[in-house]
């Protein structure tokens, strides 16, 4: 049914859904049926950030997180791509790496943020562990379910056009795995987000989730919404532009430029 | 001259009490600049046979040579166009028949001008830029078609390519190929289930049985060329299409009823 809206009717319905949540949050706030100390005004949460700003802390926080997210993440992204399509086309990889990834990956991350405290203490380092350990794992299964499903006809063709197994490998495989990878960075890179404030709520000394997590000591409500929200516009933000990249990276998908 | 030779061909899947056997003996020769067609009850192996002259499978069994050399893996010598979508989607008409030249080593110039002697050779001149994910179904087929030939084949392998297409669609791809087939003469081994597109092709059309696969008949097609829709009202074409169809009726009505 998607398909079938304009853009208009589109954009539309977005931004109604979005001026809905905001006139509840207006209703429910200003007309005191919830107490401020649970829910926060509007007006004053605007505050909040406004005050954040003036201490020097918006800016800086937002920019430490976003710098332990990318960086954690993308070093999980350079391990587990190659590893990924490995697995899906040598079945020694296979048997070698699987059963361990499909252990590892079902450990909750949380449970394993002690031992990284332990290990890299309240650090950087640790952060950018903490998203390595919750994103690497999945990233190698969903890259080699993205290589192994790429169509076989494609690398028959091309190996009766007369390419070599190498050929095949980097002229086909990896351009035909490019749509799906792209969709699995944009999946995980949300993921790291998670990971990345739950390892500030439980040590660190600069970032949203430390924010938030120093705000409830003083009952702050509206610096604990402030930091919620930016946290969701830096989501937002995150998918709009791996949104835009699989557009530029991959023009030639089916894909691409989809239902919106 | 002989182009193509099957020689006891065989082809079991699978192993102990599940193994089951596709091909049995096969025996097959093509001659050179042949059209031959391979046509048989669905399941029957055809789609097998073809993949193992391609190289993409192995014989369990028997020889099979191409210009008296054995045949051992796929090869550019070998062209094929596949029944599912093959066009490399992120390369444009140009690039994708350029792909096996490129392989090759040949040089850019000289890549262009074959692509666009096949591209035009298919009917699409003009859409050398475009992406397969702009063509219909159709034009893809004809896209994989110039993919194959400009990489000059000695044999072009076709599995059902036309199956996917809609009855008009596919009337107009069989006289295309006809008259691309009619202007280059390269060998052609083509599968199809598709009794009027077998005879409105081929120069003789070989009739499988059902599993295990056997070439059961060879008849040869006296409609004299050039060819084209027309040729499938003559009285020629009906004598030819029901002498198969009631060796293909036998065949699946065996079939049934052994199940």
């Amino acid at each position: 049914m998607v398909r079938i809206l304009g853009r208009n009717i589109y954009s539309t319905l977005t931004l109604s859904s979005f001026t809905f949540i905001l006139l509840m949050w207006f209703a429910l706030s200003y007309s005191g049926a919830v107490k401020e100390l649970f829910l926060p005004s509007p007006g004053s949460v605007l505050q909040a950030l406004g005050e954040m700003h003036e201490e020097g802390i918006l800016v800086d926080y937002t920019l430490d997180s976003t710098y332990r997210v990318v960086v954690g993440w993308i070093m999980a992204v350079i391990v587990s791509i190659p590893l990924g399509m490995l697995v899906a086309t040598s079945k020694k990889a296979e048997a070698i790496l699987t059963p361990v990834i499909e252990f590892a990956r079902y450990l909750p991350v949380v449970a394993m943020v002690p031992l990284t405290l332990l290990y890299f203490g309240i650090g950087d380092l640790q952060k950018f562990a903490v998203i390595f350990l919750g994103t690497f794992f999945q990233l190698v299964l969903m890259v080699s379910d993205v290589v192994a499903g790429v169509q076989r006809d494609l690398l028959r063709a091309a190996a009766t056009l007369g390419a070599s197994r190498w050929q095949i490998y980097r002229l086909v495989l990896m351009p035909a795995s490019l749509p799906g990878i792209m969709d699995s960075l944009r999946i995980t890179i949300g993921w790291a987000w998670t990971y990345l404030v739950v390892a500030e709520l439980v040590a660190a000394n600069s970032g949203l989730g430390h924010m938030i997590l120093k705000s409830q000591r003083f009952l702050a409500t509206d610096r604990m919404f402030a930091g919620l929200i930016i946290i969701g516009l830096l989501g937002l933000a995150t998918d709009l532009f791996f949104k835009w990249l699989t557009r530029v990276v991959v023009p030639w998908n089916e894909k691409a430029g989809g239902k919106a | 001259m002989n182009k193509l030779v099957l020689n006891g061909v065989g082809k079991t899947f699978g192993t102990g009490g599940k193994a089951v056997e596709a091909l049995s003996d096969i025996n097959l020769c093509i001659a050179e600049n042949e059209l031959a067609v391979i046509v048989g009850p669905s399941g029957c192996g055809k789609s097998t046979l073809l993949n193992i002259v391609a190289g993409l499978e192995q014989a369990d069994s028997g020889v099979i040579t191409m210009n008296n050399r054995n045949i051992e893996g796929p090869g550019a010598d070998r062209g094929v166009v596949f029944q599912s979508y093959t066009l490399f989607p992120w390369l444009t008409v140009q690039q994708n028949v350029e792909f096996g030249l490129k392989i090759k080593g040949i040089n850019a110039k000289e890549r262009q001008e074959i692509a666009r002697h096949y591209i035009n050779l298919v009917g699409l001149g003009g859409f050398e830029g475009a992406l397969p994910k702009a063509l219909s179904g159709g034009m893809k087929q004809r896209v994989a078609i110039a993919r194959a030939l400009a990489n000059k084949p000695e044999m072009l392998l076709m599995d059902e390519p036309f199956g996917a297409l809609d009855a008009q669609t596919r009337l107009i791809m069989q006289e295309l190929l006809l008259s691309v087939w009619e202007k280059e003469r390269t060998t052609i081994l083509f599968i199809t289930h598709d009794i009027d597109e077998a005879v409105l092709l081929a120069d003789n059309v070989y009739v499988m049985s059902r599993r295990p696969g056997r070439i059961r008949c060879r008849i040869q097609v006296p409609i004299p060329r050039p060819r084209d829709h027309r040729s499938t009202v003559s009285p020629e074409f009906s004598a030819v299409k029901k002498e198969i169809m009631e060796m293909l009726w036998e065949e699946s009505r065996t079939a049934a009823n052994e199940r």
